[in-house]
């Protein structure tokens, strides 16, 4: 046999890593889906009692409902205010997107648990947001901010909005500059060249953006717990209850099997809109 | 030269998108600098400005044993994750990274897979295997669960170098008489390095922050930073995680600056 190209490495170089993939990865999710199959909690009768337990118990739906759409706003929210930074990173001299690059890769590689601790401080009774409502006379008592809705949103938003830029940045540099110089001279206006020609091409990009935003932000317990408060559950603080304090497993386990395939759900939809879209942008 | 006219289209368009970077950037930006803020307060409590500034609370981290103990648990099985991922997860991009193959694509999804999948999931899958084959909980069952969810850090950063790699140079080599062991060596390690080290540092950042999997497999005895810290704040707002964070945030940007330097991480992470 003729020896193999230099610049080809054997494929069983993979064999290591494959084999602690099948061991710690693979061999633990199929254990799941079996734990989720019991009806009782000392695993002894075989059933679909935990998923219809999850399937028919409106409450259990509306956490699963809310995670979802929670995952939404702070997607759409990333991408309203990440589009414009990774546009205007575009075009900025080399030193300013050095900078640039640094404000938005640092809430990346900073500890979650940090930044979610800044949020608490920022939208506490004593925070940022309360003080300068109260000195501008617009409420006359603290506003309740955190554990709220909207506050979850803006602090995941923060957390995840690198995941939205950092792909669109990467898209919105590959446009041809030319292209929007010909949408101009062709008589087009810069909201008009924006709709028509540039947000097509990018669509590729947005849709990776969204997928890692909204994989992120519906799976980010520590964020969710910490600035939700008790009041707001979510799938990831629901499955957490029910397999440490409640020692649930079954129930644990079909509630991360329904979450899993709902992210999974996600990620197809997502990668398959970004699919039709590159068909769409490269004509 | 002719003054250009007014155009409302331009002026309005250029307005709304100046506006919501400005946005966009105060919020990236603002917590880092509130709690670097806050971190310099001389009162008990996180009020926002703070009323003086004072040095007491990194002070205070200095006796903080439970806060040292925790950091130090996490910087060793981080730094095991991290020498475990390198070395299976290189392996496996020289394996992957130019096979056409249908196996190798299956692979690469496969080995990406824990970053999309929720990790919470994973941690109570991973415990319900460890206590089925009867290992207990241990640093060494931290070390397999950080691995697997740190590893994909490094196959994507170091399959993206190989990609990049021009295999002419690797093809000279050879016909110039290099086996390729020396080839690797002497051509490859040093072009695809800047990919592995911004993939290992990745790892290491990710396994240092994880909650999800060590939620789940660690116990009193191998108590981690990030939950330390998690727990701290569920009881009581402790002006000393402001003092831990304030450290945190300026070993992240000089890390940061450092891998800059070394790997142009920031490229690597698109």
């Amino acid at each position: 046999m003729r020896s193999a190209p230099v610049t080809a490495y054997d494929l069983k170089l993979a064999l290591p890593l494959a084999g602690f993939f099948a061991l710690f990865f693979v061999a633990p999710l199929l254990i799941l889906i079996l734990v989720s199959f019991y009806t009782d909690t000392s695993l002894t009768q075989f059933g679909l009692a935990q998923y219809a337990r999850f399937l028919l118990d409106p409450f259990s739906l509306s956490v699963l409902v809310s995670t979802l759409w929670l995952g939404v706003k702070v997607t759409l929210l990333c991408l309203l205010l990440g589009f414009p930074l990774a546009w205007t990173f575009v075009r900025s001299p080399r030193l300013a997107q050095g900078v640039l690059m640094l404000i938005i890769v640092l809430p990346l590689l900073t500890s979650v648990v940090v930044r979610t601790f800044a949020w608490i401080v920022i939208l506490g009774r004593q925070g940022i947001v309360n003080n300068l409502l109260l000195s501008l006379g617009l409420a006359d008592t603290p506003l309740r901010l955190l554990y709220t809705d909207g506050g979850v949103v803006v602090a995941l938003a923060q957390v995840q909005m690198p995941l939205m830029v950092l792909p669109l940045i990467t898209a919105l540099s590959r446009i041809d500059p030319n292209l929007r110089d010909a949408s101009s001279a062709l008589g087009a206006g810069a909201w008009r060249s924006f709709v028509k020609v540039i947000l097509p091409l990018t669509l590729p990009g947005i849709m990776a953006g969204c997928l890692l935003t909204f994989a992120a932000a519906i799976t980010a317990f520590i964020t969710q717990s910490l600035v939700g408060g008790g009041q707001m559950l979510f799938m990831p603080m629901y499955l957490y209850q029910q397999s440490s304090t409640l020692s649930n497993w079954p129930f644990a386990a079909a509630i991360s099997i329904i979450f899993l395939v709902a992210v999974l759900g996600a990620v197809t939809l997502f990668n398959l809109l970004g699919r039709l879209s590159r068909g769409y942008a490269q004509g | 030269m002719a003054r250009r006219t007014f155009d409302p289209d331009q002026a309005s368009f250029t307005l709304v998108m100046g506006a919501l970077t400005i946005a966009a950037i105060t919020l990236l930006l603002a917590p880092t600098l509130v709690v670097v803020i806050v971190s310099f307060t001389d009162s008990f409590s996180l009020r926002f400005p703070p009323p003086g500034y004072s040095f007491k609370w990194y002070v205070a981290l200095l006796d903080a044993w439970q806060l040292h103990f925790a950091a130090w648990n996490s910087f060793v099985v981080a730094l095991w994750t991290t020498v475990i991922s390198v070395v299976l997860g290189v392996a496996a991009s020289l394996a992957i990274a130019r096979s056409p193959t249908l196996t190798a694509r299956i692979l690469d999804s496969l080995f990406m897979s824990p970053l999309v999948l929720p990790a919470l999931a994973f941690g109570l899958a991973a415990l319900m295997l460890f206590s089925l084959v009867g290992l207990p909980i241990s640093p060494l069952t931290l070390i397999i669960g950080h691995t697997v969810v740190c590893v994909p850090y490094v196959v994507r950063t170091t399959v993206a170098a190989l990609a990049q790699l021009d295999t002419v140079l690797l093809e000279s080599s050879a016909s110039l008489g290099a086996s390729r062991l020396y080839t690797f060596r002497r051509i490859t390690l040093p072009l695809i390095r800047p990919g592995i080290i911004a993939g290992a540092f990745l790892a290491f950042m990710a396994s240092f922050d994880n909650v999800p999997v060590s939620l789940f497999l660690r116990d009193a005895r191998t108590d981690m930073l990030p939950i330390r810290m998690w727990q701290d704040l569920e009881g009581k707002l402790d002006v000393t995680i402001a003092a831990v964070s304030g450290v945190m945030i300026f070993l992240t940007i000089l890390a940061l600056v450092v891998m800059e330097r070394m790997a142009g991480l920031s490229r690597r992470l698109r």
